[in-house]
């Protein structure tokens, strides 16, 4: 570890990153095969794993205060915690490798690039939940990232990492691969674990609200992100604790912003969560705007995080006031202006951007992607792309853009899973913050033409 | 049961069932997948082969068809094309990508809809369609051609891209 690792040129990390789980990302020597892997200190974190009491190692998941990296932000250590003492059931690990967020792009890398990593710390999720058997839920856009997961699960079972009697502690696991096949929502948990039962993945109705309680084949199940469970290893590597020490108070560690868009130099940083500000992500990770460009607005945690535009002063709680440069990348400061850390996927827009063009296509998106199972989601998603559709096509009415916000006001909280919020949320920030560039976008002599009875029957033909 | 699959892939099958000792149901998609890349869409005669070989009804691999856009129900070109529709790849230029390769393989989109999203050549060589992200927002536009992987393909490339497929 102590050796000095370089990189690929042009792939050097910024100095401002931290890298834990991306060490060895365009890592100049390294491949994906177990041998490389081992020489580099590969699973003897496994090996003092299965040493430790199970209670032990979800302990130190605990102290890390390491949370999920999928999304939701849920402590890790904690969700592990939810299987039910008496359970006598058997007990499933999925790592979830849909990765889908629009504006998510890191697991990929570390599935290609290094897939022990996350093995090992599957193996060692598993051992301390004990878990017997376990999937890794890898979209079906990832075809290459199956078959490196396969070989390397291979490589592992030939190791006794995995299979029977691991490592002659009398632990058995095994780990397989689950293609998914090009659907957003197996994202969410509970659709995810129904696709795995060969279902169509129509999120369960909560409570329960954690798999952990009841999951696959309604067994008690922990389903992690692909970067939470590759955090494993080092938090037992540094203890949790020292681990904790990473990053800002609640917001703990490192973890991967995926920046995209209107910036000169986007791509993948792992950083100390929290220890940034937005503005230095821009300037210094990115290497600032294009030229001659304004900053118009962020989405700062996928496409389901609430926008946030150039010139908003966010007033927090506890009295500060912060420019959006000056937001430090982390889960609490993001909610608390009112949007989400999310998945860590920062799109940023120019002024060379239509919002009403951004919208809208990002209600195709949820439009293409709502399961279909919950009404409210089902049709206003569909009817806020219909809406944005007509608005970017410059056929609609100025009232038609408080109609969208009336659409997706109708979703939010009323549907089983967090897509009506994830497809409500977006459409409510663009409206709120940019309405009236929206509303610029449509036809004011159009209002008239749509309310008029008269002119409706006429243009039916019927007068 | 009218579809004939070859002993190796059947021999594929059974092993990929055994991964799944609680459910065999489980297995639906990862043999889903081998029946698509064997036949290159899933025709009824798979649906049904499938459901006889896990023991359930047909409809019950059907669902799981018409639900996942990964799943194709009519023939693809000889080598299909995924463009990347969704806001970082659209930022950087993915709907003229897709306009540029439809230029380039000759076809006409005219016709797609949600329940048809794909579209061939008029000589079968290609076919293509949006998907919704591809998750390397950072590298946009970005596509795939079968299972091969393109990133910050622009506009123009799309030609040069296509002579890699012939």
């Amino acid at each position: 570890m102590s050796a000095a690792i370089t990189y690929k040129a042009g792939k050097q990390p910024h100095p401002r990153e931290h890298r834990l789980i991306f060490r060895n990302i365009d890592r100049e020597g390294f491949n994906p095969s177990i041998e490389c892997f081992v020489a580099n200190g590969g699973y003897e974190m496994l090996k003092k794993a299965v040493g430790m009491e199970r209670q032990a190692i979800i302990d130190e998941v605990k102290k890390s205060g390491l949370r999920g990296r999928g999304g939701a932000g849920f402590p890790t250590g904690v969700k592990w915690g939810f299987i039910p003492p008496t359970n006598t059931k058997p007990v499933y690990l999925i790592c979830n490798a849909d990765e889908s967020e629009p504006g998510t792009f890191k697991d990929r890398y570390i599935l290609h690039q290094d897939p022990h990593q996350l093995i090992e710390g599957m193996v060692i999720a598993c051992f301390a939940v004990k878990a017997t058997l376990a999937y890794i839920y890898v979209r079906e856009e990832f075809p290459e990232a199956a078959i490196i997961l396969e070989k390397a699960l291979a490589e592992a079972r030939a190791n006794n990492f995995l299979g029977k009697n691991i490592l002659g502690t009398g632990y058995d696991l095994d780990i397989f691969v689950h293609r998914g096949a090009g659907a957003y929502i197996c994202g969410e948990e509970t659709g995810l674990i129904e696709s795995l039962e060969g279902k169509r993945p129509y999120p369960r109705i909560k409570p329960p609200y954690f798999p952990a309680a009841l999951g696959l084949y309604m067994c008690p199940t922990i389903v992690n992100n692909v970067e939470s469970l590759c955090h494993v290893k080092h938090i037992l590597e540094m203890g949790g604790e020292e681990y904790a020490k990473l990053g800002t108070p609640n917001n703990t560690g490192t973890r991967i912003l995926c920046v995209s868009g209107d910036v000169q130099k986007p791509g993948y940083f792992e950083v100390q969560v929290g220890k940034v500000t937005m503005g230095e992500v821009i300037n210094d990770l990115c290497g600032g705007l294009k030229p001659g460009r304004k900053l118009k607005a962020i989405i700062p945690g996928g496409s389901s995080a609430k926008v946030l535009r150039a010139d908003e002063v966010f007033k927090l709680r506890d009295g500060r006031e912060l420019g959006i440069m000056d937001i430090p990348m982390d889960f609490d400061t993001m909610a608390a202006c009112g949007s989400m850390a999310g998945s860590g996927g920062v799109i940023i827009m120019d002024d060379s951007r239509s919002m009403t063009w951004v919208i809208n296509n990002l209600n195709n998106f949820y439009a293409h992607e709502s399961c279909g199972q919950c009404t409210p989601c089902r049709e206003g998603s569909l009817w806020m792309k219909k809406i944005s559709d007509r608005i970017v096509a410059g056929e609609a009415s100025p009232s038609d853009v408080a109609e969208l916000e009336r659409v997706a006001n109708n979703i939010e909280g009323k549907t089983i899973c967090a897509f009506g919020e994830a497809c409500s949320w977006p459409t409510q920030s663009f409206v709120k913050k940019f309405r009236e560039e929206m509303i610029g976008d449509t036809k004011p002599d159009l209002e008239q033409a749509v309310v008029n009875p008269e002119t409706m029957l006429a243009a039916a033909g019927l007068r | 049961m009218a579809l004939e699959v070859p002993a190796a892939l059947e021999a594929k099958i059974d092993e990929v069932i055994t991964h799944y000792p609680v459910s065999k149901r489980s297995a639906v998609l990862p043999l889903l997948h081998l029946m698509q890349h064997e036949y290159r869409y899933i025709t009824d005669d798979a649906v049904n082969w499938v459901a006889a070989k896990l023991g359930l009804q047909p409809i019950q691999v059907l669902e799981v068809v018409t639900f996942y856009p990964g799943f194709r129900q009519s023939a693809p070109g000889k080598f299909h094309i995924r463009v990347c529709r969704t806001l970082s790849c659209a930022m950087a230029g993915s709907y003229e990508l897709m306009e540029s390769l439809c230029k380039a393989a000759d076809i006409d989109r005219s016709h797609v809809d949600h329940h048809h999203p794909i579209a061939v050549s008029a000589d079968g060589k290609y076919s293509i369609e949006f998907a919704e992200c591809l998750a390397s927002c950072g590298f946009g536009p970005v596509c795939m051609v079968e299972d091969d992987f393109h990133e910050s393909v622009k506009p123009e490339a799309a030609a040069e891209l296509l002579k890699q497929y012939q």
